[in-house]
């Protein structure tokens, strides 16, 4: 008995030097995969959380249409940064709605007037509940939603200008 | 100049680390015992060069010697003359070089200073230390060189993070490094009892010195870590279970273990292997979160330079140290005999407890950390966060909390379960008392982990100075008065995680100029916010008048712009009063010059690294407590001997 116990230490040593070099030799992989793609929106409904726009729930994101949830908040930076990108979004035809983060209404309404306001419906997730059920760490996060309602894509970070065109081709693969 | 003389210092050291090998081997096997009187003195030149090569790394950082890579890359003449020095070991190569000179003067103060340990012994110590060092010379020499130049230079450096100017950095990788790199002193000690094959009482007590001072440098190391993070990162937490963080930990875990173990075969002569394979898990635990933090393999914000090639070069040293270390083991360890019996109610079986319970939390950390990766291999990402180490490790650390209360309690060799439920009384009706004020003031409101914290930490506050209790307080022995500041430390420190769990309010407001904020009893009246300018950066800085009823004192949060490299941090303010610290972070500016403010109000926050200082106290305590009275003892044998 006391022969074996003696040479355990160094048999789980061997088998976690064998694991190190394979994490070590293992490419990098840089993209996060979401565990969430293919799987239906988490059911919620959401308070308007801007005065000019309809408020959001999940059963309205089924519409047969890709469509793109836009996780944002009037308070951070990347999201001003991304409005541009949304906006040209808009314009190729894309129905684009969104959630805002920790929020109050009059600070979104004061946002989507300085940067522009692409989004048809968007709700108010004040205590980021729904922000967790999607499985979205921070904002801006973009999901590509198919037709029926389930989750496509989901973009971390915001939307560079040369992401565009992958977010229309996400779009397209959808249908 | 200056760095080709760093560069030869370091290579005539690593010469000198493998003629001491070879001194010790031939001395010791090779039947030529004479030459073993030159591997001290190899040890202690090894040292000197070290401390020489890093010396000068230290000056050419501080002269902003553009013409050396590593000052180039990591460095700006502009930066204040503090951040330049501690620039030396805020990256790679230099915190590389930092290892090998803590180890290679380790390795000299094992030379000089050891008297305990028999010739035989001593000399393998000094053999296995050099075996060790070798491989990082080879690593620093071959993949890291520190001293390597650049031609044409640059007209200036990149600059330091500015995450890392901050005074803390000047003091805390030091302290950490020259605890966990010490731990190398008992791996190298384990080394040589094995070789010797002599684990005995008189082992234990030569190497409980160099754990001591290890741990306690390790203790500081973690505890400033600790604070650092908290003040510097600005959300307002002391703890993130970061791979960097554990792989403090895990040596630490491990050393607190092997402090305990030592001690049962200093006195009682048992837990003879035991002991020895947590000498060689201490210092391996340095080893692998070395190879963690510098291979890239695992994502952390401590990461410096990503390098699959560096990765390959330290695993190989991990594969050879302690494969190496634990083959030894399993050869040798059958030729120790069994150490001495003892009862199942005895001080041995709470230490036993104790050293079971690090292991177990020990374990947790290390396949929480490592899971990621195990996961990988597989196929599937995950990341492990600190719901999982929270839910996991707080249990265990509380019933070790519960071990700590009742061991010193515990008389050694044999105990009656009675006598000891006796010497807790106080303690448990405290637990009592203490559980049921907090149950009808909070009910509800806080969680069950900081109620059992903050209920226990009463209790074993109570029980860890129940030692001290009926004793004259100037005539109780120096390392009884550290056991007892040291395991206070661990109550204080407990009593302030929970405190923070359990009480911290957190207020998020958007505020204007002239407004006036109110949480957690205190007033907090935004006055202004203006630019400043300081060393190498700018800020915007608000000025906030706070005030609990008394008189107003004014803090000043910024949120700051370096330009090189071009970054920002925020600089939180922190107010401290007894009971708690105030903590206020400036965030953006938002819609109708509103500015962001996160406050929090942290009761007994300081308590936890309050709590940390203290235990280190009581290891350095115990320290010169053991030492002296071995220098006393000597003194009055010699005086005997003269009588």
């Amino acid at each position: 008995m006391r022969k074996v116990w003696i040479w355990l230490p160094l048999m789980l040593f061997l088998a976690f030097i064998g694991l190190f070099a394979s994490g070590l030799f293992q490419p990098d992989d840089r993209v996060i995969h979401s565990r969430l793609v293919g799987q239906p929106l988490p059911a919620f409904t959401l308070p308007a959380g801007a005065s000019d726009r309809p408020a959001l729930a999940s059963a309205q994101l089924a519409t047969g249409k890709p469509r793109l949830l836009n996780i944002f908040a009037s308070w951070c930076v990347p999201c001003a940064a991304e409005a541009p990108q949304l906006m040209a979004l808009k314009q190729a035809g894309v129905e684009i709605d969104a959630i805002a983060i920790r929020d109050a209404r009059p600070d979104v309404d004061g946002f989507l007037k300085r940067y522009g306001n692409p989004y048809a419906r968007i709700g108010l997730d004040a205590q980021s509940k729904i922000q967790m059920d999607l499985g979205s760490s921070g904002v801006p996060e973009t999901f590509v939603i198919d037709g029926k309602g389930r989750i496509a894509y989901q973009h971390i970070g915001d939307i560079r200008a040369d992401d565009v065109p992958m977010i229309l081709d996400r779009l397209r693969d959808a249908q | 100049m200056i760095a080709e003389t760093g560069l030869a210092a370091l290579w005539l050291a690593a010469a000198l680390a493998l003629l001491q090998l070879l001194l010790a081997f031939a001395g010791l096997k090779g039947g030529k015992p004479e030459l073993l009187a030159a591997v001290r003195p190899a040890a202690v030149a090894q040292g000197l060069l070290t401390a020489i090569a890093f010396a000068l790394l230290i000056t050419l950082f501080l002269r902003s010697d553009m013409s050396v890579l590593l000052v180039a890359t990591n460095s700006h003449s502009m930066k204040p003359w503090l951040y330049k020095f501690a620039g030396t070991w805020g990256n790679h190569e230099g915190s590389m070089l930092l290892w090998v000179t803590v180890m290679g003067v380790a390795g000299a103060a094992v030379a000089l200073f050891e008297r305990a340990l028999k010739r035989d012994a001593h000399m393998a110590t000094l053999g296995g230390q050099a075996a060790i060092s070798l491989g990082f010379y080879a690593f620093l020499l071959f993949s890291s060189n520190p001293f390597a130049r650049i031609d044409p230079p640059p007209p200036d450096g990149q600059g330091l993070n500015p995450l890392l100017q901050d005074p803390g950095l000047a003091f805390h990788p030091p302290t950490l490094y020259l605890g966990y790199v010490g731990l190398s002193v008992a791996f190298s000690f384990a080394i040589g009892a094995l070789l010797t094959r002599q684990v005995d009482a008189a082992f234990a007590r030569a190497m409980r010195p160099w754990v001591l001072a290890a741990w306690v440098l390790l203790t500081l190391g973690i505890t400033a870590g600790s604070y650092w993070a908290y003040y510097e990162l600005g959300w307002g937490g002391w703890w993130f279970w970061d791979p960097v963080e554990n792989a403090s930990l895990m040596p630490w875990l491990a050393a607190t273990a092997l402090l305990h173990s030592v001690t049962v075969l200093a006195t009682r002569d048992a837990l003879r292997a035991w002991t020895i394979m947590l000498a060689v898990i201490a210092f391996s635990m340095s080893m692998v979160g070395t190879f963690l933090v510098r291979s890239g393999i695992l994502t952390s914000v401590h990461a410096f330079a990503v390098d699959p090639s560096r990765g390959s070069f330290i695993l190989a040293l991990l594969a050879i140290y302690i494969g190496g270390a634990l083959a030894l083991f399993g050869w040798r360890i059958g030729s120790v005999r069994e150490g001495a019996p003892f009862e199942l109610v005895s001080r041995e079986t709470m230490l036993v407890a104790n050293n079971l319970l690090l292991s177990v939390i020990l374990g947790i950390v290390l396949i929480g950390t490592l899971y990621p990766l195990m996961t990988e291999a597989f196929g599937h990402k995950v990341s492990v966060g600190a719901p999982y180490f929270d839910r996991i490790a707080g249990p265990l650390a509380l019933a070790l909390m519960v071990v700590l209360a009742a061991g010193p309690l515990t008389r050694w060799r044999r105990d009656s379960a009675s006598a000891v439920g006796k010497r807790l009384i106080v303690p448990a009706l405290l637990l009592v008392v203490a559980a049921g004020v907090l149950a009808i003031l909070a009910w509800g409101r806080i969680g069950v982990l900081p109620f059992l914290g903050l209920v226990i930490a009463i209790a074993v506050g109570a029980a860890s100075i129940a030692p001290l209790w009926k004793r004259k307080l100037l005539r109780t022995p120096l390392f009884t008065w550290g056991m007892v500041i040291a395991h206070l430390g661990c109550a204080v420190s407990l009593a302030g995680m929970a405190c923070d769990s359990a009480f911290t309010v957190e207020k998020l407001v958007a505020a204007r100029p002239g407004d006036t904020i109110q949480t957690a009893g205190w007033t907090l009246r935004f006055v202004q916010i203006m630019p400043v300018a300081g060393d190498n950066w700018t800020a915007l800085q608000a000025d906030m008048q706070v005030d609990r009823g008394g008189a107003p004192v004014l803090i000043r949060p910024q949120s700051r712009f370096f330009a090189s490299p071009p970054t920002s941090t925020s600089e939180a303010a922190l107010l401290t009063r007894w009971n708690g610290q105030l903590y206020v972070v400036l965030g953006e500016e938002v819609e109708g010059g509103r500015w962001q403010m996160r406050i929090w109000w942290k009761p007994f926050v300081t308590f936890i690294w309050l709590g940390g200082i203290m235990i280190a106290l009581g290891g350095a305590l115990a320290l010169v407590g053991r030492e002296r009275r071995g220098w006393l003892l000597k003194w009055r044998a010699r005086r005997e001997v003269e009588a």
